[in-house]
């Protein structure tokens, strides 16, 4: 479980997390959705301790990932930010088997390189493998990313905005993967979206901030409803089912 | 193939200089011959290979460190912190060893070097050349008060020799203090993985278990360690960290745990050829490897800058 007690962050004197409190179970996807700005981005990097708060603390399990051992944490939970631009020159299988660092610590064994070609097909990568991400467009990198991510094989996945740079066919691809990440090999998901549709569909927990508290909580049903998207991002949205999947129309 | 180039130059230049000394001599159990060799020739070459490895070494750290391609000792800060750290001992105690001059340049080296970080911090538009300008400018601004000094002191001629790489001075006592690069570099490679990581940033340090701050330190001592040892034995030998790591990088990539070794033998055999060239170019006369590697060395950066700028522009 993942718990977030009082969570404070400003940037000077702006409050981009105003004393949030969370509890994240085990198992399943969560999106965390809202409009730019409402704090997404900021809380996920203080779960992952990529950010530390200014008050109130996130305990993992138990852990409070502020004072807990670097390489304990990271055998428990991997985190992806937004833009992942790399200086060095790597290929994608270096990329990918440096996800295994925390269990390998630099010397990979047979069954870290199982988990690194498992990955890179599960993201559709095997053709790329040995291409320097330099000379790769920005969804084959993204994806080689989430391949490093997925290679780490932790309970827990943060990832910010993973649909970034991905086209439709990638897109769709790399929601079934988190969606199988989290039904068959039991990971907890937590991620970034903006579409409200694809978190809708994809999610079981959907969680909506709004200058930088939690607005509402609940499965798509509950939030996908006009009344609280209105609260959410300002607009009146019309939610309908089609085939059964609730999609609000924000083309209209 | 490359390890053995190296090797069959490093036996050329225990045969290279004023004095005779061939295989033929040596045979002959020519004593004089032998002494040469012992005591000056021989020192030299390692002395040469030493260098040679441990500052391509620490100028692939050092770009790892930054996360830019054209940064390196020599366009850093860091040299010139050194000097000026020599500089101070020299004033302040005239008399002291090589190995207290050598702690004081590596605390000048690393006090400057992590200026220059901290300095980067605080530059908006990291783009891939402001970086190199940022740590040149402070690199002239740490030479020109290392000059002022020298120059009111009456040390402008110690200082020439500082800030121009000469190995012609090199012989047996004079240079062991070089053995302590060999062991920072074996250090820089069993630390490998972490230094490729932190090249990818601090985010992804973070994630994957790492204490940023930590892998930074040490690298930042192994750089300043390795660069204050050169000079203080052998003087400035500029560019050399920044075109070995990139022709191996453009070759081979960024994985350090890979790229480590051929960056050392390819530093060591550039510096080696360099240190030839100046010894025959004007034979009986030489030209210091600093003025050597100098001219080769920045038209190799010219044109990697120009080819490597307008990519990544």
């Amino acid at each position: 479980m993942i718990e977030v007690t009082g969570a404070t962050k400003s940037y000077g004197d702006l409050r981009v997390l105003d004393d949030v409190h969370l509890r994240l179970p085990r198992g399943g996807v969560t999106a965390l959705i809202g409009a730019n700005g409402a704090g997404k981005s900021t809380l996920l990097s203080c779960m992952s301790r990529l950010l530390h708060l200014d008050a109130g603390a996130v305990t993992v399990d138990g852990l409070d990932v502020s004072t807990t051992r670097g390489d304990v944490l990271a055998r428990r939970l991997a985190t992806l930010r937004q833009d992942n631009h790399l200086t060095a020159r790597l290929t994608v299988r270096d990329l990918v088997t440096f996800g295994r660092y925390p269990h390998s610590k630099g010397r990979a064994t047979a069954d870290d390189l199982v988990h690194v070609e498992r990955s890179l097909r599960f993201l559709d990568l095997e053709d790329l493998a040995d291409r320097f991400l330099d000379e790769l467009s920005g969804g084959q990198r993204q994806r080689a990313f989430v391949a490093m991510v997925l290679c780490q094989d932790t309970d827990y996945v943060l990832l910010d905005e993973p649909l970034n740079n991905l086209d439709l066919k990638h897109a769709v691809a790399m929601m079934r993967l988190l969606r199988r990440a989290a039904d068959e090999l039991g990971a907890t998901v937590v991620v970034v979206l903006h579409d409200i549709n694809v978190a809708a569909c994809y999610a079981d927990h959907v969680v909506a901030m709004r200058d930088g508290v939690v607005v509402h909580e609940g499965s798509p049903e509950q939030v996908m409803q006009t009344h609280v998207l209105r609260e959410v991002f300002d607009l009146d949205l019309r939610v309908h089912r089609i085939d059964g999947r609730l999609v609000a129309l924000h083309v209209a | 193939m490359v390890v053995a180039a190296v090797g069959v130059l490093a036996v050329v230049s225990l045969f290279v200089g004023v004095s005779t000394v061939t295989p033929a001599t040596l045979l002959a159990q020519d004593a004089q011959a032998l002494l040469v060799l012992l005591v000056s020739r021989l020192p030299r070459t390692l002395a040469v290979l030493l260098a040679g490895a441990a500052m391509a070494v620490a100028g692939m750290i050092m770009q790892m460190l930054a996360r830019n391609r054209f940064v390196e000792p020599s366009t850093a800060g860091t040299v010139e912190s050194a000097v000026l750290g020599i500089l101070v001992v020299t004033v302040l105690s005239p008399g002291a060893p090589l190995m207290v001059k050598m702690l004081v340049a590596s605390t000048f080296a690393l006090a400057g070097t992590a200026l220059f970080l901290r300095l980067l911090a605080f530059v908006p538009l990291r783009s891939v050349l402001v970086v190199p300008l940022v740590g040149l400018m402070l690199g002239g601004v740490i030479g020109a008060v290392t000059t002022f000094f020298a120059y009111r002191l009456d040390l402008l001629q110690s200082l020439a020799s500082w800030t121009t790489g000469d190995f012609s001075g090199v012989l047996r006592g004079r240079y062991e203090l070089l053995w302590i690069t060999l062991a920072l570099t074996v250090v820089a490679y069993l630390a490998a993985d972490r230094f490729t990581l932190a090249g990818m940033g601090s985010d992804l340090t973070t994630n994957l278990g790492m204490s940023y701050r930590t892998v930074m330190t040490l690298g930042l001592v192994i750089v300043s360690m390795v660069s204050a040892v050169v000079v203080v034995t052998v003087g400035v030998i500029p560019f050399l960290g920044l075109v070995v790591p990139n022709v191996v990088s453009l070759m081979l990539g960024d994985n350090m745990r890979r790229t480590a070794p051929w960056v050392a033998v390819l530093g060591a055999g550039f510096v080696l050829v360099c240190d030839l060239v100046g010894r025959v170019v004007r034979h009986p006369y030489e030209v210091p490897v600093g003025v050597v590697v100098g001219v080769v060395g920045s038209a190799l950066f010219l044109a990697l800058l120009l080819r490597r700028g307008s990519r990544a522009a």
